[in-house]
């Protein structure tokens, strides 16, 4: 007989060792889906493999669909460690979009279209992501149904706005007009998608980092997260504290739509995110709420996105495979997170 | 004596380096009721988890009336007859008393077997004195309440020993005689009990033979604690003498804090009405009272978490009436909470970050929002030295303390800036000995410093042999407020129930 018993301490290296772990496991499960859908397990990985990190083209492609993962993990990171339980990085991703967006759209000096791209769709996520975190404040709404449930509203706004007073003329699609030809982020190496974005993406990951380790805001959201109760008794506004964090949590997903729109798509459609805003969920649990991790964790979904496609072309193995990969690791995750508290002990061997 | 209930022999349980038990026997007769006494840390819950299943022993033998037995979990506890009335109770609070009681027990055919659950109750009841309404829900009873339905509830399901670990750290006095009343008629009638507790009166007053616990070995046996003084048991325990701390008579000067008038509302527990009271630069003010009668709310009024409906709080003569608790922090008071892992620390971080937490933003830990980890570490190691706090360093995680080491780091945490006024709350409650009389002398010392104290608590020789002057509050009320002089455990007591002191 097995059981769970409570540990101490957690061990340093599980940090590291869990997510690898997770997705060890991960890639596991999932190799049994690949056998019924009638192709090599290890041929499907290895073109999986080879597609998003086998060569120079490949790892920008991998990584510029990192670049919104780390955006909306990061998000979710800083949000999950105050406790605010922002499922709505989506949302906040598209609201950043359709503000960066129009932003875009109006002639001026490049350098100037992309600073304020980025300020004004940081904002537009920062004020959606306000709307959970004071309802939860003033009426005690649940924060995740309430910013889960606002994607929809957001969605089905941004598909009145493409297909209705929005739509662009020109194509007749439901897309926006696109963004001005010198709004669009410069292109790092020729001949690939690698954009500015991406670089800001990662730059992001360490400066949030600095500030949840090396603030004393990142120390008031650390000690709200834990122990709200605490957190107020030793001085600290915890409602200060959750507007902060959903401000910083909504901006950062706001950028991931800014860099969809002024590195990618340069217009919003209505597919412009294959579902980051929940990816970041993923990310952020694999990272373990560290903002340093996110970035490694990014480029693992993005790697199996990417190479999900091409394993698609190659073996015939649906890509719907990659979404199955995502939503195992997280509980794989989920499941490997609770082995930082607990540990399995043989109990009742001996008689 | 006949054959014993239950006997331990030589249990040796080991953790990593640690040997928690090595080599205890220990043995309880029909009747008979067995005092488990030791400092934290000295074994006494882990022997009991031994006991109960939770700890497979290393070494030893369990015998259930001659016969051994193995207990891997507390399923084959309950059948061997041992039942266990832990500090934290496993109540479901929304089910109703008797919902309580029939929980695991299977009936007929899947359905609840409440009219026999009624007749044992009824029974239980009427044997030991343990009457409860079987049809109100566990949320609304009181704490006394609720350990009463844990010790049916180990009756119900037929123990013939009862372990209860501390029960009355949460009790009132009046609520103790009354515990102890049903212990003993439960001892009468053949059952056998097991009481941990650090309260040496209790223990003189309850038990038939005490087992003394030091550093997971038996430190001794006292045959006969009632004709054994607390000092020598004391000494058992710690292994060397424990002089009292002695309160130096003092003047003292002008008051630092002052209520007013004040009233609350809107609080979960009793409000206050009308309360006003003051205690002087270099004074120790004692709050009396059962639990339940606006204690509460006097302490979050004071550290600034609940805003008083109406009257004046001031603090060295200036108002501070709806300050927050920065404020107040900043204004010169210093806090420890009654619950100190819930409200006064935040178990999954580092020791050091509940160390700084109330200062975090001031210029000894943070400068233009950029934390000083140094500034941090340091000051949390001085204090760890200072307090003589027992931990593998100020990076540890502070819920892996004992509770003992918990209060000291809050102490340290809140005294290392020189209070002017001091709040405490239950300041020793679950502290061993020695823990305790570190803190006391750390409040003397304050006192003599002139720092103006309230100590809010239930342990009234505590409060008797702390206080300058003690308050009794009944009903959200100061009922009376004495000098300490005046005071004895018996009039305290009295007036705790309301029955004197209107006037």
């Amino acid at each position: 007989m097995f059981r769970l018993e409570a540990r101490t301490s957690t061990p340093a290296w599980f940090n590291l060792a869990l997510p690898l772990i997770a997705i060890a496991v991960t890639l596991v499960l999932c190799s049994g889906l690949i056998a019924v859908a009638g192709a090599g397990v290890i041929e499907a990985y290895g073109v999986m493999l080879s597609a998003s990190l086998g060569d120079s083209y490949a790892i920008t492609e991998t990584l510029v669909r990192a670049a919104p993962m780390i955006f909306t993990g990061l998000a979710v990171a800083i949000a999950f460690r105050a406790k605010f339980w922002n499922i709505g990085a989506e949302g906040q991703l598209l609201a950043g979009a359709v503000a960066s967006c129009f932003v875009g759209a109006i002639p001026m000096p490049g350098y100037l279209a992309m600073l304020l791209m980025a300020i004004v769709g940081a904002a537009a996520g920062a004020l959606v992501a306000l709307v959970p975190a004071t309802l939860r404040i003033k009426f005690k709404v649940d924060d995740v149904v309430s910013s889960l449930l606002l994607n929809s509203v957001i969605y089905y706004a941004l598909m009145a706005l493409i297909e209705g007073p929005w739509k662009d003329t020109f194509s007749g699609y439901p897309i926006s007009p696109p963004i001005e030809d010198s709004a669009n982020f410069p292109v790092l190496i020729e001949g690939t998608r690698l954009h500015l974005g991406v670089i800001v993406a990662l730059i992001a990951a360490p400066l949030c980092w600095f500030l949840i380790a090396r603030t004393t805001l990142g120390f008031r959201i650390r000690v709200t997260g834990e122990n709200p109760e605490a957190a107020r008794y030793g001085g600290i506004s915890v409602q200060r504290v959750l507007l902060s964090t959903a401000l910083l949590s909504g901006a950062l997903a706001g950028l991931a739509g800014v860099g969809e729109v002024g590195g990618v798509h340069f217009q919003v459609m209505s597919d412009i995110s294959p579902g980051y805003g929940y990816s970041g969920i993923v990310v952020a649990m694999l990272a373990r709420l560290n903002p340093l991790g996110v970035v490694p964790a990014a480029i693992f979904l993005a790697a199996v996105m990417t190479g999900a496609e091409a394993m698609s072309r190659a073996t015939g193995v649906p890509a719907f495979l990659s979404d199955v990969i995502q939503g195992t690791a997280l509980l794989a995750m989920l499941v490997a997170l609770l082995f930082t508290a607990y540990r399995i002990r043989r109990v009742g061997a001996q008689t | 004596m006949s054959a014993p209930l239950i006997e331990m022999r030589g249990i040796t349980k080991i953790f990593g380096a640690v040997k928690a038990n090595e080599a205890v026997d220990l043995s309880v007769a029909p009747g008979e009721i067995l005092g488990l006494l030791g400092e934290n840390g000295a074994g006494k819950t882990t022997l009991m988890n031994v006991l109960f299943g939770a700890y497979a022993p290393d070494a030893g033998e369990i015998l259930v009336e001659g016969r051994p037995v193995t207990i891997h979990n507390s399923a084959d506890a309950l059948a061997a007859g041992i039942g266990m009335v832990h500090q934290h109770f496993h109540l479901a609070p929304r089910l109703t008393v008797l919902e309580n009681l029939l929980i695991g027990i299977p009936g007929k055919s899947g359905r609840i077997d409440r009219t026999r659950g009624l007749a044992r109750l009824d029974e239980i009841s009427r044997q030991y004195g343990l009457s409860l309404d079987p049809n109100l829900p566990v949320s609304a009873l009181s704490v006394g309440e609720q350990q009463r339905l844990e010790i049916i509830k180990a009756l119900f399901r037929g123990a013939k020993l009862l372990i209860l670990d501390e029960p009355t750290a949460v009790l009132a006095p009046s609520e103790v005689d009354g515990l102890f009343a049903a212990l003993r008629s439960m001892a009468a009638q053949g059952l056998g009990i097991i009481f941990i507790s650090h309260k040496l009166n209790e223990v003189r007053a309850l038990t038939h033979r005490c087992v003394v616990l030091r550093h997971g070995k038996v430190a001794g046996r006292v045959d006969h604690p009632a004709s054994t003084t607390s000092a020598e048991m004391a000494k058992l325990m710690c292994g060397h003498e424990i002089v009292p701390p002695t309160r130096e008579a003092s003047t003292p000067g002008a008051a630092v804090l002052t209520l007013d008038g004040i009233s609350t509302s809107g609080h979960a527990g009793m409000p206050l009405r009308d309360v006003s009271l003051f205690v002087r630069a270099g004074e120790i003010l004692g709050i009396a009272g059962v639990s339940g009668n606006g204690q509460q709310a006097l302490a979050d009024v004071i550290s600034g978490m609940l805003q008083p409906r109406a009257g004046t709080m001031t603090i060295a003569g200036k108002t501070v009436t709806r300050f927050s608790p920065r404020e107040l922090q900043a204004f010169g008071l210093g806090r420890i909470p009654e619950d100190r892992m819930t409200t006064g620390l935040v178990t999954n971080l580092p020791l050091a970050d509940s160390m700084v937490l109330p200062r975090i933003g001031t210029e000894a830990f943070s400068r233009n929002g950029l934390l000083n980890p140094t500034a941090i570490r340091a000051f949390a190691e001085a204090q760890i030295k200072a307090y003589d706090i027992r931990c593998p360093g100020p990076m540890v995680r502070a819920g892996a303390l004992s509770g003992g080491n918990l209060q000291k780091a809050l102490l340290a945490r809140e005294l290392a800036f020189d209070p002017k006024v001091l709040i405490v709350s239950q300041p020793t409650r679950g502290l061993d000995i020695g823990a305790a009389r570190f803190i006391h002398e750390k409040f003397l010392a304050m006192r003599a410093k002139g720092c103006g104290i309230i100590v809010i608590g239930e342990d009234l020789e505590e409060l008797l042999m702390l206080s300058d002057r003690i308050a009794v509050m009944y009903e959200g009320r100061i009922a009376r407020t004495l000098p300490s002089a005046d005071a004895t455990v018996a009039r305290l007591g009295l007036m705790m129930t309301g029955a004197e002191g209107k006037a």
